[in-house]
């Protein structure tokens, strides 16, 4: 049951097992464990980056293929629900239609620049995402008619997964271990289904003869055309089946958020957050995705208060309390992912995992 | 006799997982051609490029005029007078013939009596001496290469198949260079898969087989022995 | 052995397309600058709008120049240039407003001399970091393109935020040395003085990289490296010190490149160099990865239809680069002047 639930993936160490379920026992508990609407803000971001993180190790970690585009992916997925439930009024239908045609749109998109760039080098691919990526934010800022530019969207969500929908009246008196039961309950556990959903069947992919042709590629791509795979087909069909999933978990964002900005999903920061999940985590390992992106998720929310309170005590010492602010944590990040990189190259699942 | 310009000690080559070199052991003796023979595949061109550093020995020395080279970079190696014909040409395609060997004389400008004399062996590099040497034939760019090598006075030259897919006509100026630069008492390592140029060149003869020398002797002895081809390389090269 | 026909040596025979092939990206640039003319009715405003089209080229070039070398001699995508460009403005507009006196005089003199010290601070500050970029996060990955990418990407992070200790968050608002402002008219025209020198040195550094690449030893060696890394070893180069040296003259140049970047915006940010980073990308891709004369075209012709297009429909300018860079890539998949490698 578990074997194949997992496409027969296990874990393979221990305390990374421990760590595994620990987090999907909080993920799947987070409002009753931490009730609190910062805390359960925070699980509902972990469960998004975690799918997002995930599908980006599917390109990276597996096809050894570098993009900068994910956010563009991931903002396309977003938008599209903002745009549906805008313009085609409140309910699941606009929901479903709109990430279902986010999802639709990254996946061309992503086949389009794939076939442009993939045909001829690998890192052609990296230089044409980062200049596509930005050209689209660009625009999006700009159409503000459509898009709200740098203000972005805010929307309604079906009530169901709005606050002041309540249930459960009859049955449990509206509450359950103290927990208001409301709408935005469910739209926590919509997130939550839809992010372990998806993520189990990245994990189906990365397992399947598909997965093993990407790793095989990945390793020596040479020798994978020579034996007959069709390297560039592969690199494509990653391309648009990360892109689509990108674009899904930036619609389970959007209706997290209950709005889109290209601050929150198109930024170049976000793209530097997601890598530095995936290699953090550990790049070619689905479970470096839920590593990375809790650890990262984590740290944003409490590091920088940790970094504020570093700087006041160096007070009155020349440059170091600016070098602590909070602003510059990703000074840090930096520095820890090239020592990752050059270090720690299969991250924290690698270590645990005792470490190729 | 006094002691061989090139000695391989025991020389093992792994590329990627691959263990090309098991052991060769070879001496190229001062003032001689030695020929470096064998079929396809059996570590000819990777024994010189491992004596010219582009790939590393990890087990056995590489001892050139006295001094260890097995661990020196390969610019140094080229600098203390080995010369590189490699079995690609190497040649530098967008550059022209006199760029190619400007370069090619690393250590000042040409000497013009040793440009003519190369003129002499080649007599296209002169007539496209301005051109592009991407525009060079095949048996031009082979040309090219040779001469490149030949430019300066080097203690050994490295020559991997420099008749390879060449007209006839072609080959017989190809051997009559070789010949001339013999005359001259160069140390020449010549891998050579044309019977009737290896016999008419080579003093000694060296045999490989997955990836070790399995004989050497004289090359007269060898181009005699048709039962001792057919031993070692598994045809008879008369035949060709 | 038979008697062998003499051997007559003869080129190859070239077709006329052939022949042609290696100028048609030259006659790319002259092509869109009459399309210009077309397309945009008063001759006036053409006439602007194609000098700060050069002048932009120009100054992307100048920064987009050390990242195509450095790519064609060693295989290494250094995505952290746009660092080098972002330093160089602080370091420079840093000198120009230190000496505020020289660059606020009315004399042209004395504001060259400002504004020659302003590039050698930018230079020499950028050039060193070059150095020390290369050692650190560099060499460490050589031959492995998916890390390369990764850690000079982690480089740009570092330096943008150090830029900020050191800088401050806010961006800088720099003017121009004094007789540097305004413009002169030409055939009713109005050019900016300034594009024009960015044309000027555009050109200088243009001709200078092409005299070191064509009539020095130093210049083939890179020119050869670039083609067959191998075989300039096995002639007795040492292939790793002229790479650290183009690395570090790369480097220098995009130093070069951001102060001119940040006086044409009369503002500097600490993203600058990011930014920077997407048209340099676009050039260097459309160019051929390893050529300098593909880089130039690819620089000008960007430089050029951004600015006619942002004048005809001003939303589609950033779009424009992207469907150039398609066409391009449509026509010739390595770029305008692929680099033919030997390996």
């Amino acid at each position: 049951m578990l074997q194949s639930l997992l496409s027969g993936d296990m874990p393979r160490s221990r305390i990374l097992a421990v760590i595994l379920v620990a987090i999907l026992v909080c993920l799947a508990l987070a409002p009753f464990l931490f009730p609190g609407v910062r805390t359960v803000d925070t699980a509902a971001r972990i469960c998004v980056f975690i799918l997002l993180v995930a599908s980006y190790d599917l390109l990276l970690g597996y096809g050894g293929i570098v993009s900068f585009a994910h956010t563009m992916f991931f903002g396309i997925g977003a938008y599209g629900v903002a745009l549906a439930l805008t313009h085609m009024g409140r309910g699941f239908g606009p929901i479903f239609v709109g990430a279902g045609a986010g999802a639709v749109m990254a996946a061309a998109l992503a086949l389009l620049i794939g076939l442009f760039s993939l045909r001829v080098r690998a890192i052609f691919f990296a230089m044409i995402t980062l200049a596509v990526a930005s050209a689209v934010a660009v625009l999006v800022s700009q159409m503000s008619g459509l898009t709200g530019g740098e203000d972005g969207l805010t929307f309604k969500l079906p009530r169901a997964l709005g606050p002041a929908f309540k249930f459960g009246k009859e049955a449990l008196g509206g509450e359950l271990f103290g927990v208001t039961l409301n709408g935005k309950l469910l739209a926590y556990y919509f997130v939550f289904a839809g992010a372990l959903v998806l993520f189990l069947m990245l994990l189906r992919v990365v397992n399947s003869p598909f997965g093993r042709v990407l790793l095989a590629i990945r390793e020596n791509d040479f020798r994978a055309e020579a034996i007959g795979y069709r390297v560039v087909y592969y690199r494509v069909a990653a391309t648009c089946l990360s892109a689509a999933v990108a674009a899904l978990a930036g619609s389970l964002y959007a209706v997290w958020l209950r709005y889109v900005g290209p601050e929150t999903t198109l930024s170049m920061e976000l793209m530097i957050d997601i890598l530095l999940m995936v290699v953090i985590g550990g790049m070619g390992t689905m479970y470096g995705a839920v590593i990375g992106a809790t650890l990262f998720v984590l740290a944003q929310n409490y590091l920088q208060t940790l970094m504020g309170a570093a700087s006041g005590l160096v007070e009155g010492v020349p440059v170091l309390p600016q070098l602590l602010s909070a602003d510059r944590w990703l000074l840090w990040l930096g520095v820890l992912f090239i020592l990752s990189v050059y270090f720690f190259p299969t991250g924290v699942v690698g270590r645990l995992r005792g470490g190729k | 006799m006094s002691d061989p310009i090139l000695r391989l000690e025991g020389v093992c080559t792994n590329i990627a997982q691959y263990h090309i070199l098991q052991g060769v052991e070879l001496e190229v003796p001062r003032g001689q051609v030695t020929m470096l023979l064998g079929r396809n595949g059996v570590g000819k061109t990777t024994t010189l490029r491992t004596v010219i550093g582009h790939w590393r020995a990890h087990k056995g020395r590489v001892m050139f005029d006295g001094e260890d080279i097995t661990a020196k970079p390969t610019p140094a190696i080229a600098r203390s007078g080995v010369g590189f014909v490699p079995e690609d040409m190497g040649i530098f395609s967008d550059l022209t013939v006199e760029e190619n060997m400007v370069l090619a004389a690393a250590s000042g400008p040409i000497d013009s009596a040793r440009l003519d004399w190369v003129f002499s062996a080649f007599p296209p590099l002169k007539t496209f001496w301005s051109s592009e040497a991407g525009n060079l034939s095949g048996g031009q760019k082979q040309m090219l290469s040779i001469a490149r090598a030949m430019i300066e006075e080097r203690k050994l030259y490295l020559i991997d198949e420099p008749t390879k897919g060449l007209a006839p006509a072609i080959v017989s100026t190809m051997a009559r260079a070789l010949k001339e630069l013999k005359a001259q008492g160069a140390s020449i390592l010549l891998v050579e898969q044309n019977f009737a140029v290896a016999r008419a060149l080579g003093d000694t003869a060296n045999v490989m087989d997955d990836g070790r020398v399995i004989w050497s002797g004289a090359m007269a002895k060898l181009a005699g022995d048709a039962e001792l081809q057919e031993r070692l390389m598994g045809l008879s090269l008369e035949a060709h | 052995m038979t008697a062998a026909p003499k051997h007559a040596p003869k080129m190859a025979e070239l077709s006329l397309a052939q022949r042609l092939g290696p100028w048609m990206p030259v006659l790319l640039v002259p092509a869109l600058v009459v399309l210009g003319a077309l397309a945009i009715p008063e001759t006036s405003s053409w006439l602007t709008l194609t000098v700060s089209g050069l002048a932009m080229g120009m100054m992307i070039f100048i920064m987009a120049s050390g990242l195509t070398l450095v790519f064609g001699l060693m295989d290494v995508i250094n995505f952290g240039h746009g660092a080098f460009v972002s330093v160089g403005a602080f370091v420079g507009v840093t000198v120009l407003l230190m000496l505020g006196q020289m660059t606020g005089a009315p004399s042209l003199g004395l504001n060259l001399v400002a504004l020659m010290l302003a590039v050698l601070g930018a230079m020499a500050a950028t050039g060193a970091m070059g150095w020390a970029f290369e050692k650190v996060i560099v060499m460490p990955v050589y031959g492995h393109h998916l890390k390369q990418i990764l850690v000079t990407m982690g480089g740009l992070i570092v330096v943008e935020q150090l830029i900020i200790v050191l800088w401050g968050p806010e961006e800088i608002y720099i003017a121009r040395p004094e007789s540097l402002k305004g413009a002169i008219t030409f055939a009713g025209a109005a050019l900016e003085k300034y594009r024009l020198v960015a044309v000027v040195v555009g050109l200088v550094v243009f001709a200078a990289m092409r005299f070191v690449l064509r009539r020095t030893r130093i210049g083939l060696i890179v020119r050869a490296g670039v083609q067959n890394g191998e075989m300039v070893q096995a002639l007795g180069y040492r292939l790793r010190r002229v790479f650290v040296g183009v690395f570090i003259a790369g480097s220098a140049l995009a130093g070069l490149g951001g102060v001119m970047w940040g006086l044409y915006q009369e503002v500097i940010t600490a993203h600058m160099g990011n930014q920077a980073m997407i048209l340099i990308f676009i050039v260097v891709i459309i160019g051929g990865l390893g050529s300098v004369e593909g880089c130039f075209i690819g620089a000008l012709l960007v430089g050029l239809l951004q600015n006619y297009v942002a004048f005809l429909e001003p939303k589609a300018a950033l779009i424009s680069n992207i469907a150039l860079m398609v066409a391009i890539l449509m026509w010739r998949p390595m770029g305008m002047i692929p680099v033919v490698k030997a390996k």
